[in-house]
């Protein structure tokens, strides 16, 4: 069965490189063209043909397991022919620039690219380079649009219209591109987005977002909807934004004490990988008001819609 | 184009609106070089009579003032000559109607040493179409740590001490510096940037940066240090400029100072009072800058800074880096951007706009930059050197990097939509460019 066929939605972009420029429009599409392929994904025989013949390469210069499976899985469930490429492996480590990166995939005829990066900008500079679709895996500190369609995908499965929840994001807003993408996306779509994390972890401006900012959980977690949990780098806990992990989870971890200051259903989710004990307690990650593992369970859905209208786009489509 | 750099027959340049800051005068007349000189500049001296053989230029409509002088260039040469050469570095002069470029000592090896600033004056005057002057290393191998021998260095022809794009952080150093160069009437130019504030910041810090995801630059890391050196500057009763100032907060420092009577003075880049934050739009690497370029607000300041005077000097920051360095993620891109040829279209586009008054850019081209350093130029006084630019101050034209003289394209101009240029360049007498 060709799934494709139940929607015709075409984005209007040639490659995903964020969030930031997608309309309301484009965002609804992917969900509704997402939602076919989580019915898909349930079923005993997962793959269609779409992408029959297509080449995708996954390009990961930053470590990733989930991120790099999910696409992988969503390339193949599509009948793509999927390469894997991570930084171990590649001349990047030979001194290659990215640009001449770029020319070297480039003349691989490939159909879709998906790259993570460790510079924000990264992909979209590998973008004006090639030929192909281009799809940000994550760069550096500016966007990780899949990740935000997958939670709004999540969100909109378990609470309904994403317009007028109240969406509480908690922890290193500073370094994170998952909560640039989210504030972007649902924000697009009416929610009211509060942020929470200590001073040193918001970036400067935060407050000309559009979000509403708090230094305190049981301000900024009363009546919200979503909890939405941010990981906290190790490399960051020991005294250069915040002075140790017992301090920091005591008070931005999430607990049960915590949520309960958010909305009585409130739900809780994190982009994973999590440090528990850190950023958030295993009861609560664990608990019946996680939707953890269902994040996952988009992600494919997700970044199969992805892949399906970018193709739409290509020459012989 | 280049003319014969033998030629030197007297010019008469004629019908001009005559324009020197160093007297304040603006009037309509002529000016007469002969000899590398200024030999008179005023109404009717072509009706009057010329000497023999004189080459009149017709300059209605065209403005004559002294070649600017730049004091900020960092040029590759010795040690990188492939980025920029003091030949390339002074046809790029040149052709944007600069007649005295003053590089600076980060070069390779660093400029810490008599015999390299010798070096630098045998090359200029062996390869070079207009001055060129070396300000030296503050301290040896531009390492923040000893001072270099300021007094044999200034003997042979340094013209202030600087450690360039770096900051002194180590504030005895500085201080002992400063105490040393009195003695010597040195002036100490400075980059003021605390390295820790900065961290690994690559953008002005504030909404733009985290938008985009990019560490920002506070601009405490430039006022901070600022202010720490006025202290230093304020002890020691040293000469001191403050090399590159971008924002508000650093010029409440620098008036302060000013009007303690301190002897202290600054600068401010083209790129600073041109452009902003917004320019660098998408991760565009050739408006990656060292201080960033700042938000709106600042460029404004700045600019008014200059319209009134507290900021002295308007330099490039020539600053070439190749494609390969810069065709990179913006945080791993190198800083800087060519500037020499630029600066003066870049600075009558404030002038065209109503920023600045034509006068007051001039100034702070061309006489500050000269008293500053002591240098030759900066004048049309009789007896001045014949260091002089006309300026076509309406000529549309498109900047095709391509036709730039520099070795690197790292403008931050590309295609963009000029009005305004030097048309013709004098040096010593001798012109040393004509826009056809």
């Amino acid at each position: 069965m060709n799934i494709a066929h139940k929607s015709s939605f075409v984005l209007s972009s040639r490659h995903l490189l964020g969030i930031e420029g997608l309309s309301r429009d484009d965002i609804v599409g992917l969900l509704d063209l997402a939602e076919e392929f989580v019915e898909l994904n349930r079923q005993i025989e997962k793959k269609t043909a779409s992408l029959r013949g297509r080449t995708l390469i996954n390009m990961f210069f930053e470590a990733s397991t989930r991120t790099q499976a999910s696409f992988e899985l969503a390339g193949k469930r599509l009948g793509a022919d999927v390469m894997n490429m991570s930084v171990s492996s590649s001349s990047i480590r030979k001194g290659e620039t990215l640009s001449d990166t770029a020319v070297t995939l480039n003349a691989m005829h490939p159909d879709l690219i998906v790259m993570r990066h460790h510079a924000s900008g990264a992909v979209e500079l590998l973008a004006q380079k090639v030929d192909c679709s281009v799809i940000n895996a994550g760069d550096g500190q500016h966007e990780h649009p899949t990740q935000a369609l997958l939670d709004a995908l999540t969100i909109r499965r378990r609470k309904g219209p994403i317009e007028n929840l109240t969406i509480a994001i908690c922890g290193d807003i500073l370094h994170s591109r998952v909560a640039r993408s989210n504030i972007i996306l649902l924000q697009t779509l009416g929610a009211r987005v509060r942020v929470v994390a200590p001073s040193t972890l918001l970036p400067a401006g935060i407050e000309r977002f559009g979000v509403e900012v708090t230094r305190d959980m049981r301000e900024g977690l009363a009546g919200a909807d979503i909890v939405m949990m941010l990981r906290l780098q190790r490399e960051r806990m020991n005294g250069s934004f915040v002075p140790s992990t017992q301090e920091y989870f005591a008070y931005f971890g999430l607990d049960q004490k915590k949520l309960a200051f958010a909305k009585p259903d409130a739900m809780v989710m994190h982009p994973g990988p999590m440090n528990r004990g850190v950023e958030i307690d295993s009861i609560v990650a664990d608990g019946a008001q996680s939707l953890i593992r269902e994040q996952v369970e988009m992600g494919v859905a997700v970044r199969m819609a992805v892949l399906e209208a970018l193709s739409r786009n290509l020459p012989n489509a | 184009m280049l003319m014969d750099r033998r030629d030197r027959r007297p010019i008469l340049l004629a019908n001009a609106r005559v324009m020197d800051p160093s007297r304040d005068l603006d009037f309509s007349g002529d000016v007469l070089i002969a000899d590398g000189t200024i030999r008179e500049a005023k109404r009717g001296i072509g009706a009057a009579g010329v000497p023999e053989g004189t080459e009149v230029v017709e300059c209605r409509g065209l403005i004559v003032a002294p070649g600017l002088i730049d004091i900020r260039a960092f040029i590759g040469e010795p040690g990188a000559e492939g980025r920029e050469s003091i030949a390339s570095a002074s046809q790029a002069a040149a052709a944007g109607g600069v007649t005295t470029i003053v590089c600076q000592p980060e070069t390779e090896p660093a400029i810490d040493d008599p015999t390299i600033v010798d070096f630098i004056q045998r090359r200029a005057r062996d390869t070079g179409i207009v001055r060129v002057y070396a300000m030296a290393a503050l301290t040896k191998g531009l390492k923040g740590a000893e001072m270099t021998e300021i007094g044999l260095l200034k003997a042979a022809g340094a013209v202030a001490f600087t450690d360039g794009m770096r900051s002194v952080t180590n504030a005895q150093v500085l201080r002992r510096a400063l105490i040393y160069a009195r003695d010597f009437d040195a002036l100490i130019v400075h980059h003021t940037e605390d390295p820790d504030l900065t961290g690994e910041g690559v953008m002005n810090e504030g909404e733009f940066a985290s938008r985009l995801g990019l560490i920002g630059v506070p601009k405490i890391a430039e006022t901070i240090m600022l202010e720490r050196d006025m202290r230093l500057v304020a002890l020691t009763d040293g000469r001191y400029h403050a090399a590159s100032i971008t924002c508000p907060e650093s010029l409440e420092v620098l008036r302060r100072a000013k009007d303690a009577g301190l002897h202290v003075t600054g600068s401010a880049s083209i790129n600073h009072l041109a452009l902003n934050e917004i320019d660098v739009g998408h991760y565009r690497t050739f408006f990656k800058m060292s201080p960033p370029l700042r938000n709106e607000d600042d460029r404004k300041a700045l600019v008014a800074a200059v319209e009134e005077g507290l900021i002295d000097v308007v330099m490039s920051d020539h600053n070439p880096q190749d494609v390969e360095v810069k065709r990179l993620p913006f945080a791993e891109a190198a800083a800087g951007a060519i500037g020499i040829e630029t600066m003066l279209p870049a600075g009558l586009r404030l002038v065209h706009n109503g920023e600045l008054k034509l006068m007051t850019m001039l100034k702070a081209l061309t006489t500050r930059p000269a008293e500053l350093l002591g240098l030759p130029g900066g004048s049309l006084r009789p007896g001045a050197p014949a260091d002089v630019v006309v300026i076509d101050p309406d000529v549309p034209w498109l900047l095709d990097p391509h036709e730039l003289k520099s070795k690197c394209r790292n403008t931050p101009f590309d295609e963009a939509r000029m009005q305004g240029r030097a048309v013709r360049t004098i040096v010593d007498g001798r012109t040393v460019y004509e826009y056809v």
